[in-house]
């Protein structure tokens, strides 16, 4: 775990100095795009961690893997978290772009339905008092509410949208010169790792949390 | 003594419908919600007809998801509290065909009800009569998904206390592609134009949560009742 949190440092370090100072402004765009270096990271890391989650969940219904629900219940607010700070970036991002902080448009709402997903889910976790049926009912709901994933991850193709198409997800050579595209895909697999690494740990916090009454978290705690 | 499974569906359907029949306030209570409604846009935005027309199919498809939304609570309820639905899970019939059938209830008292009055609510809401077709079908088809969709959000929220907030937060999320296609259908019929693409999305989505919402209903409602 500590890996993950060198690794990811080291990753979004240089992301950040190098898609913040060295690389080319936009042409059209000018300094504006830079925010695109936390923008992009935290959208893809959002569809990622709804994804992480509903799988964890379906383990843990099919197979019965207690381990899954707890994966799916530290991923849940994580995903939260990235979600929120995509749409936040990204209305900050169209401020100057588009003139305007939130527009009406299939790829910002399907976001921020996602959000009210990530929302549904941990307050049905929550609302139960025996924590097992909490467990069940939720990863059921992430399952059902998988099938947004793909809604929020095409809508910018199906529809005419005006978030500009991606530029870098897709088959052949990406739209965008090597001297934005490195930091950029530094900066996502930087993202990866941290969200690796804050995963673990509050696994780590959900185990030791579930199992307080095991004899082997006693002698953990006390050792 | 053993019952094929569509005879006990029928029965199960057959059971609901005395039930709503016996109680009439239940069964008006979401109609009158969605007259209600309805009736509060114009006071609270405008009376001018044109302006109305233009909003016309969003009112309509949002009152119809909130009346939906009120009624679907009671699905599992009441049978839940008084310990019946425990019985139907663990009588020899699958769980998913007693879902079906509760459902298919469901959406004949509430949703069938609210499209045969809409052209009422349509009428004052100065929609012209020619996009009357597609609203109804737009309507009948949007009603029934959103049953399947609440039959899930009611399963999973069944044994809570304060179920019906959260029964909101994770039935609304998902109902949202079936307000934008359902809207959109009713406003292109009235601009004159095809709403076929908008009708065969409806039609996809009520096919595609026909078919799964009631394994996950009933997936929903095992893991509440256990």
């Amino acid at each position: 775990m500590p890996w993950f949190f060198v690794v990811a440092a080291g990753m979004i370090g240089y992301g950040l100095v190098d898609g913040l100072v060295f690389a080319p402004p936009d042409y059209q765009q000018g300094d504006a795009f830079r925010i695109i270096y936390v923008h992009a990271p935290s959208a893809w890391l959002s569809l990622f961690s709804y994804s992480t989650m509903a799988f964890a969940g379906a383990v843990a219904l099919i197979w019965r893997i207690k381990v899954g629900y707890a994966v799916a219940a530290a991923a849940a607010p994580i995903g939260a978290s990235f979600t929120l700070a995509a749409l936040v970036t990204g209305s900050l991002w169209g401020r100057p772009m588009w003139g305007t902080y939130w527009a009406w448009d299939p790829r910002l709402t399907s976001e921020l339905i996602l959000l009210f997903l990530y929302f549904g889910v941990i307050s049905l976790r929550q609302a139960f008092e025996d924590p097992a049926r909490g467990d069940r009912a939720s990863a059921l709901l992430g399952i059902v509410g998988f099938v947004n994933v793909p809604i929020v991850h095409f809508s910018v193709y199906w529809w005419n949208s005006l978030h500009q198409g991606g530029t870098v997800m897709r088959l052949g050579k990406p739209e965008m010169p090597g001297s934005m595209l490195w930091p950029l895909l530094a900066m996502l697999c930087g993202f990866m790792f941290f969200f690796g690494a804050v995963l673990c740990m509050r696994v780590r916090g959900e185990i030791l949390l579930r199992e307080r009454q095991a004899t082997w978290v006693r002698e953990a705690v006390q050792a | 003594m053993s019952v094929g499974v569509f005879r006990a569906m029928g029965l199960i359907l057959r059971r609901e419908l005395r039930l709503s029949f016996r109680r009439p306030d239940q069964l008006l209570q979401p109609l009158v919600f969605f007259l209600i409604v309805t009736t509060l846009f114009p006071l609270a935005l405008s009376p001018l007809l044109s302006l109305l027309r233009d909003m016309a199919p969003g009112v309509l498809w949002v009152a119809a998801l909130l009346s939906s939304l009120l009624s679907v609570e009671n699905l599992f309820k009441s049978d839940a509290d008084d310990g019946t639905l425990e019985q139907l899970a663990l009588s020899a019939q699958p769980l998913g065909a007693i879902v079906i059938a509760k459902t298919l209830a469901h959406w004949l008292v509430s949703g069938a009800a609210l499209v045969a009055m809409s052209p009422l609510v349509a009428t004052a809401l100065a929609i012209p009569t020619r996009a009357f077709g597609t609203m109804l079908a737009s309507l009948a088809l949007g009603t029934l998904t959103l049953s399947w969709l609440g039959a899930i959000g009611a399963g999973l929220t069944v044994g809570l206390r304060r179920g019906n907030v959260l029964l909101s937060l994770i039935v609304l999320p998902l109902a949202m592609p079936l307000l934008i296609f359902g809207a959109s259908a009713t406003d292109r019929a009235i601009g004159g134009e095809s709403p076929a693409g908008a009708l065969y999305f409806l039609a996809a989505l009520c096919v595609f949560t026909s078919s799964l919402g009631p394994l996950a209903a009933s997936a929903a409602l095992r893991i509440t009742l256990e």
